[in-house]
């Protein structure tokens, strides 16, 4: 074979891949994409379709277990707009009242938020950026002075 | 007083890293032998002087310093010794001194190690080292100062955060830094074969140890990462598709593209310039790893720094690092002449498949990656990119990789033939398939995908073994002449065999955990069972025990199967009071073929306890496989091209017989 033809071989073989990649990037991509809201954004915009991601504080005092003990309640606020979330299954280690929380999940037509998975983000800083920035703004933020 | 050494002894490593950046080039650019010798000194030099800053910091530790901010923030005095140490490199600051002693030690180790480099050729490669030394001196002493004072000192320290408390992740970054800054050896080799303009087999053989070392523990240390959230984070999943976790994983598949190439440098003097940009790329990926963890850019356990002029410095130096090294290769690459053709069919074209999907999944986990940052950056939202993404790029492109991985070993250099390799292949492709059907009836999936999976793992590790039976001549000669065969055997091909089979084990253990898991989550009050696989746990008792720097709810379980006592266990919640944090631990029952895994969740009315089991099959296989894959690259490192000076050695026992 001469160095002109495998030189095409190669280029084509190269260029089927980038392209079977670029598909599979792009089709992936389209579902796959969490978008994040606080409480304040979602009740600016409106809920999106799908499934998303909701960050905020977990209110004081709002917390409360259904009777089989697995399904909880609570509401994420970021101090201006409260989201009641459910919940059913064992919170992460570093869940509590008062801490930052990062919901995943779909919005039902009354404004519950059913969570399929309560993120751990394994750091008690951890908190959303818009949560924190909407702390700062109500004069609520109680963490590190910023750098 | 140690700490402020410490100090001084890093600045006079920056000192000496300049010199090794920039004395040693000149040299060998004048064709200085002065010159060039002050390389391998430099670089000794600056070993000692890093190493002291490191152990100035270890007694700050130890002791138990916290007039140290670092090791206030990071310590306590009721924890174990071995979290005291791993504190260390548990935070930023602390952890970009072991990078810059790793860096170093590697570079005293070319430098008197590497006695068979070309003086010149090895003065230019630690300069190079020199100058990502002067990057990462430059930034520890100007953004992340380990050394900072406390006044007054406080009585106290604020402790390690639990999570990290854990033999899994004492070790974890340490592994994975081995791996990073190892393949800045192979970036250093490749550039300054860039400026040399020559890149021949020698360069390969010089090269390939290297980067082979630098592979085996970036495996070992994702594994143990992975392992660590397996068993700590509670929810019995091993990998998240974390951005942390693709920071380590782009570097890795980049790595195990330019394993592969550099072979084909070695053997056929083909592929040069490709082997030089993926060496580039390694190492830039493995910088921007350091940077996407180090600056907080993601919010994980790991983003200890939360300083954007840190973030800003190290953009600085990748810009630098990457596009300097890029320009270099665009003007000098073309001067690279590739020397061995091959066929389409042939082993080299099976390296070369192998680099481009492996290239192009690093691609697919890159944008996946970086999307969010970007988006984020140009004010478009912030998102984030799920698992599901990345399953479906990756899963897709690793299915033709394992094809041909099969394949690839059993083809000749240059030309094979497609009907002869069908023709040894054909046996192995009926097994898997039948296994395949075997498993699809036996498990009464609804999706083929799972059976296709374990079809895969049987192809790889059966073309395997086939490869080595046609090697050892294995039923076609007497079993003694195959023994003396195997005796023989190059260690680099038992090292690719035990690699090889490693990925098939790995594959078996990813299909069967992600397909046949078995979760259960119930409320528990003591005395009652729950059934999960056939084991019936009961859950005994629930108590309080204390720790060195803890306490801890512990529920007692018995697990029984068909009424037999298989074994207890013990899941803990523990509370670190100075940090005021709990950690899930997990109990854990291995078995050769599955884990039964038990959490304690929280307390409910009445004296119930929220509990998960769930039965994992075949994870430890996961396991197993990244051990094997190690453990061939080790064997493989032991092979006797490999070791540095044993070419030299020989030829000064035998002149004549040489060449």
């Amino acid at each position: 074979m001469k160095r002109k033809h495998r030189r095409f071989l190669a280029l084509l073989g190269s260029m089927t891949l980038l392209g079977l990649a670029a598909a599979l990037i792009l089709g992936a991509f389209e579902d796959n994409l969490l978008f994040f809201y606080t409480p304040t954004q979602l009740a600016e915009k409106g809920p999106p379709g799908a499934r998303f991601r909701l960050g905020g504080l977990v209110e004081e005092g709002s917390v409360a277990k259904d009777a089989n003990g697995l399904t909880v309640r609570f509401r994420v606020t970021d101090l201006t707009n409260v989201v009641p979330v459910v919940y059913t299954g064992v919170l992460p280690d570093l869940f509590r009242e008062g801490q930052g929380v990062v919901v995943e999940g779909e919005i039902d037509g009354a404004g519950l938020f059913a969570a399929a998975a309560v993120l751990a983000k394994h750091d008690e800083n951890y908190m959303p950026k818009d949560v924190a920035e909407a702390l700062k703004a109500s004069g609520e933020w109680r963490g590190e002075e910023a750098e | 007083m140690i700490a402020e050494l410490g100090h001084f002894s890093l600045v006079l490593a920056l000192l000496t890293a300049i010199v090794q950046a920039t004395v040693p080039l000149w040299g060998a650019w004048r064709g200085d032998a002065g010159l060039i010798g002050i390389a391998p000194f430099a670089a000794a030099a600056q070993f000692l002087f890093v190493a002291l800053a490191f152990f100035a910091l270890m007694h700050a530790y130890v002791v138990s310093d916290f007039s140290v901010v670092n090791v206030f923030e990071n310590s306590h005095s009721l924890k174990p010794i071995l979290y005291k140490l791993s504190g260390l490199w548990g935070n930023h600051e602390g952890s970009l001194i072991l990078w810059v002693l790793i860096l170093t030690l590697f570079g005293l180790a070319v430098a008197f190690g590497g006695g068979n480099l070309p003086p010149a050729f090895r003065a230019r490669a630690l300069a190079v080292q020199g100058m990502i030394s002067v990057g990462f001196l430059a930034f520890s002493l100007a953004t992340s100062n380990p050394f900072l004072r406390l006044d007054p000192a406080p009585l106290e320290g604020r402790d390690l955060n639990p999570l990290l408390q854990d033999p899994g992740l004492a070790f974890h970054p340490p592994a994975l830094y081995l791996g990073y800054v190892g393949f800045s050896m192979a970036f250093s080799f490749a550039i300054a074969a860039l400026i040399e303009g020559r890149v021949d087999a020698a360069w390969a053989r010089w090269v390939r140890p290297w980067t082979l070392a630098a592979w085996c523990a970036l495996t070992l240390g994702i594994a143990m990462g992975s392992w660590w959230a397996y068993y700590e984070l509670g929810w019995g999943g091993w990998w998240f598709w974390d951005p942390v976790e693709n920071a380590s994983f782009m570097p890795w598949l980049a790595g195990t593209a330019l394993l592969h190439s550099a072979i084909v440098v070695e053997k056929r003097s083909a592929l040069k310039s490709w082997t030089i940009l993926l060496a580039i790329i390694t190492f830039a990926l493995s910088l921007m790893g350091t940077f996407l963890v180090r600056s907080g850019v993601l919010t994980s356990v790991h983003a200890f720094a939360t300083d954007p002029a840190r973030g800003v410095f190290i953009l600085g130096l990748l810009v630098v690092a990457i596009g300097g090294s890029l320009l270099l290769y665009g003007v000098r690459a073309p001067a690279l002449k590739a020397e061995g053709l091959f066929a389409p069919i042939s082993r080299e074209a099976g390296m070369v498949l192998n680099n481009l999907l492996l290239a192009t999944a690093c691609g697919g986990v890159l944008i996946g990656t970086l999307y969010p940052l970007f988006l984020d950056a140009v004010g478009g939202g912030t998102v984030s990119v799920g698992p599901p993404y990345f399953e479906r790029v990756f899963v897709p492109l690793m299915v033709p990789l394992l094809l041909a991985m099969a394949a690839a070993p059993l083809l000749p250099w240059k030309r094979g033939d497609l009907r002869g390799l069908g023709q040894r292949l054909g046996v192995v492709a009926a097994a898997a398939l039948a296994l395949a059907l075997f498993t699809w009836a036996r498990m009464s999936d609804a999706s083929p995908l799972p059976a296709c999976g374990v079809a895969l793992a049987a192809w790889v590790s059966g073309s395997v073994l086939l490869e080595l039976g046609q090697r050892l001549k294995l039923f076609t000669v007497p079993f003694g002449e195959s023994l003396s065969r195997a005796r023989h055997l190059p260690r680099a091909a038992w090292g690719m065999t035990l690699a090889h089979l490693g990925v098939a084990v790995f594959v078996a253990g990813v299909t069967a955990s992600t397909a046949w898991r078995i979760e259960a989550i119930q409320l528990m009050r003591p005395g009652d069972t729950v059934t999960v696989a056939g084991y019936d746990l009961t859950f005994e008792s629930e108590g309080e025990v204390a720790g060195p720097n803890y306490m801890a709810r512990r529920g007692t379980f018995t697990v029984r199967r068909n009424g037999d006592i298989v074994t207890l266990l013990y899941p803990e919640k523990r509370f670190y009071p100075s940090q005021q944090t709990s950690t899930t631990e997990a109990a854990i029952h291995t078995t050769w073929l599955a884990d039964l895994y038990a959490v304690l969740g929280d307390p409910a009315e009445g004296g119930a306890w929220s509990t998960r089991v769930y039965y994992n099959p075949l994870v430890p296989w996961i396991w197993l496989g990244c051990l094997a894959m190690v453990a061939g690259g080790a064997v493989s490192l032991t092979d006797r091209r490999h070791r540095v000076g044993a070419p030299v050695r020989r030829r000064a026992a035998q002149p004549a017989a040489a060449e």
